[in-house]
């Protein structure tokens, strides 16, 4: 199979290039698979992986024009020639791998944690399975980047637009019968760009490898903000 | 060089739940904490623990921690030190609900308490009937708690070191720990961290067997960094074969789908485990199920067209159950086998899973060694906790949801006692250009240039030399071949090169620095698997089958040092409450 990888190594590159590289396709293999028997044709071929299941996040890319995770992705599935580039929109450091930090600092903007006012009970705070539900498709996030690289409004406005991951954690802890920070978030959520960049494009539903919905959250949190507002 | 340094009061390597947990309760006090990762703190393989951490709340059916304690005592197969087992089960009560309070979606109750689901080896009032002690956020877990303690340490304002792989531990002249020479992997420059004390929470190494349930990251840095120091490893020969791992892949099916009513059959569609724990079953310890599913498939008796593997059956469960429950296991098996458990059964095999052997430690955390007055003094300032310590609570085999249990317990721990230790010693001591040498020496033999071996191909060999010669049932002769084979191998690590020497990002040279890690943990486990000569627990010898109890009650140690094996007494004597002395372990 025929996979063409991006590459760029900033102390030999003045520009990037695409390299291709054959590849025997096995049956049930997956693309990152592929990228190690590449790794192992070029040892200066980077990317970042690391569980080989899709639960940690690392090895967030861009196949095909789609943002995927390798590791889950299936060879077969695949156009050829299959092209690979690193998630978009983000700085490249070299071949496929970029930096987040931008990405993980929007995180950190929405105060991703519990927040509790009152004095905690000796045993846990009661919740509900149906409270408890409302966190399903929130807290299975893993930060691997896909969505708010997919974003036109985060390519735009990454300083300034929170993205679809972040807001996702926002409306996860918004959405926390346990959390008792809500005015606090809502109101650091005012203003014209950190929530209201979001037009719905739905480019994070499509690429989102563990089938949440950020749309949907952000649609949630302009809600609780009107019902807030009236 | 111009080396630059950073100072801290205490350094962490490892950012997994161990790591997190040491941080928080450090940064919450307001030390000086720096958290250094060779990745992203949340791609931790905390991440992947599905199945839930044990806690006898008692929230499903009657339960006290000291039946918990019952159980890992005899799931360690008595190797288990008692005083560390008491510590674990009695605080991981608090620790839940702490975990809980902070923010972790644990799955719940009718009455809004946390649910609790049954798992292997865990009985209630002292061997009786099956408990429900495991607490879970459906089957992702590890995922919740890693999450949620990476950011309550955003909250608590730790000071990360993402993406930087840390080389060498740095110690005095008296052993005292100055902290470490770590490489931002990003710019490829070393960086020395200075600290008063050094934790080291870097998890696993499965990594070392070619068929595992672990990260491409677990490469035992942390264990292979103490060798280094200078410092043994405990009871390596026990190494963890999950049951059921996906079969010729590796991944990890959690023990909790047995748990929620799961079992395996053989190729006669036989529910087999009845031969093997007529009482316990599928719920049978790790080590007694994934040995019975080896015995059946050489038995002639597995499944598929290479017989190879058995079935782990939750069809009969409903989809509502496996979906609700188990959807980390449903996404694995539609990706990786293009089937739905609730429909289609799973084909499993053991798989290499977990290190209960380790940098040994007390039930403070606190890194003990060896020296002039007993087995067990105390390394100064250095600190261990999670998969890459050995406080032996889990002995010669690990009981699920006792890990996740581990980690944050001892997490904590170290935590508390680095508090104590920097109020009594409050001041950094003198670091020398002799104190780096080491570290930078072994930074700078990979900058060798010319031809030589590829990284990649000795690692390949190496994980298949693990598999092949120390894997579930093991013998004399197999091993001794293995540690031949394995010195040849750590010759050719010596002449190995590597071909690209650029600075930036290169994953090649860290993976160059994981395999001499690789290497030296892999030596530990052969040697320490060969010496003992005796089964008990996940250490399974066709030569010498029976636990002989009156030779070999007792740990191993490894030094690095001429791949020395010696011996230290398992401390039998629990804090509060009187021993469990050794039983047969019939499930």
């Amino acid at each position: 199979m025929k996979i063409r990888v991006y590459r760029f190594n900033p102390e030999r590159d003045t520009k990037p290039r695409m390299q291709s590289f054959e590849v025997a396709a096995r049956p049930g293999m997956m693309l990152r698979e592929a990228l190690l028997e590449i790794r192992a044709l070029d040892e200066s071929f980077g990317f970042r992986h690391s569980c080989g299941e899709g639960v940690c996040g690392s090895d967030g890319m861009n196949v095909n024009g789609v943002n995927c995770l390798a590791c889950v992705t299936p060879l077969a599935d695949l156009k050829e020639p299959v092209e690979v580039r690193p998630l978009p929109g983000r700085p490249v450091i070299r071949d496929l791998i970029v930096d987040m930090s931008q990405f993980y600092e929007q995180y950190r903007a929405v105060k991703p944690y519990l927040i509790r006012t009152e004095p905690l009970p000796e045993q846990e705070i009661r919740q509900t399975p149906a409270e408890r539900d409302r966190l399903d498709g929130l807290y299975e996030c893993i930060l691997c980047g896909c969505c708010s690289t997919a974003c036109p409004s985060f390519w735009w406005n990454p300083d300034k637009f929170h993205g679809p991951a972040a807001l996702l954690q926002a409306w996860r802890f918004l959405a926390d019968s346990r959390d008792q920070a809500t005015d606090e978030r809502l109101d650091a959520l005012e203003g014209p760009y950190k929530l209201f960049r979001c037009h719905s494009i739905m480019n994070c539903v499509e690429v989102c490898p563990k089938g949440l919905n950020p749309t949907k959250a952000i649609g949630k949190i302009k809600e609780l903000m009107l019902e807030k507002a009236v | 060089m111009d080396l630059q340094h950073r100072h801290f009061d205490a350094l962490i390597i490892g950012a997994g739940g161990a790591g997190l947990n040491a941080a928080l309760r450090l940064a919450s006090a307001d030390y000086r904490v720096a958290v250094v990762s060779k990745v992203f703190p949340t791609r931790s393989h905390t991440v992947a623990a599905q199945g839930g951490v044990n806690a006898a709340l008692a929230n499903v059916l009657p339960d006290n921690w000291h039946w918990h304690m019952f159980d890992t005592v005899k799931g360690s197969d008595y190797l288990g030190d008692q005083d560390a087992i008491e510590t674990m089960c009695r605080e991981a009560i608090p620790t839940v609900y702490e975990l809980e309070h902070a923010g972790v979606p644990f799955s719940r109750l009718e009455n809004g308490k946390i649910y609790q689901r049954a798992f292997g080896g865990m009985s209630q009032n002292f061997g009786g009937e099956q408990a429900a002690r495991t607490c879970a956020a459906a089957d992702r877990t590890g995922h919740a708690i890693l999450h949620t303690l990476y950011q309550q340490n955003i909250r608590a304002r730790t000071h990360f070191f993402d993406e930087v792989f840390a080389v060498d531990l740095l110690r005095d002249e008296d052993g005292v720990a100055l902290g470490a020479l770590v490489l931002d992997i990003a710019t490829g420059e070393p960086l020395v961290i200075e600290a008063k004390t050094t934790l080291i929470a870097t998890g696993g190494y499965g990594q070392v067997f070619r068929t595992c349930t672990n990260a491409f990251i677990n490469t035992g840095d942390g264990m292979a960094m103490a060798l280094r120091a200078g410092l043994p490893l405990q009871d390596m020969e026990f190494y963890q074969f999950h049951p059921t791992g996906v079969a010729g892949k590796g991944m990890l099916i959690t023990e909790g789908a047995r748990g929620e009513g799961g079992y395996l059959i053989n190729a006669t569609g036989e529910r087999f485990m009845e031969r093997y724990a007529p009482k316990a079953l599928d719920l049978a310890s790790r080590d007694v199920v994934a040995r019975a599913i080896v015995t059946e498939i050489r038995a002639g008796r597995g499944c598929g067209p290479q017989r190879d593997h058995v079935l782990l059956k939750l069809d009969h469960l409903g989809a509502d159950v496996v979906h609700q429950r188990l959807p980390g296991i449903v996404d694995i098996c539609r990706v990786f086998q293009g089937i739905d458990p609730a429909e289609k059964p799973i084909p499993v095999f053991p798989t290499a899973h977990y290190a209960m052997g380790g940098i040994p430690t007390d039930r403070a955390a606190r890194v003990v060694a060896p020296a002039r007055h007993g087995p067990e003094e105390y390394v100064p300032g250095l600190y261990a906790a999670g998969e890459c310590a050995c406080v032996s609570v889990h002995g010669a085999n690990r009981l699920g949801g006792n890990s996740l249990l581990d980690i944050l317990v001892f997490g904590r721990a170290a935590g508390q006692d680095i508090e104590r230790y920097l109020s009594e010693n409050p001041n950094h001591r003198p670091l020398t250009a002799n104190h780096l040498e080491p570290a930078l020496a072994r930074l700078a033999r990979w900058e060798r240039q010319g031809d030589g071996e590829p990284v990649h191909v000795v690692k390949a060999d190496l994980r298949k030399l693990m598999e092949d010669h120390c894997g579930v049932f093991r013998d004399h002769d197999t091993m001794t071949q293995g540690i031949e084979k394995l010195r040849a191998l750590r010759a050719r690590v010596e002449s190995a090169r590597l071909q690209d020497h650029s600075r930036t990002f290169n994953t090649a040279r860290i993976e160059a620095l994981e395999l001499d890690n690789l290497v030296d943990v892999g030596m530990a486990t052969l040697a320490t698997a060969l010496a003992r000569e005796e089964s008990r627990g996940a250490h399974s010898r066709v030569d010498f089958p029976e636990r002989d109890d009156v030779h070999w009650m007792k740990h191993s140690l490894f030094w690095r040092e001429g791949d020395r094996v010696e011996a230290k007494p398992v401390r039998t004597k629990p804090l509060t409450v009187d021993s469990f002395p050794p039983k047969a372990r019939v499930y």
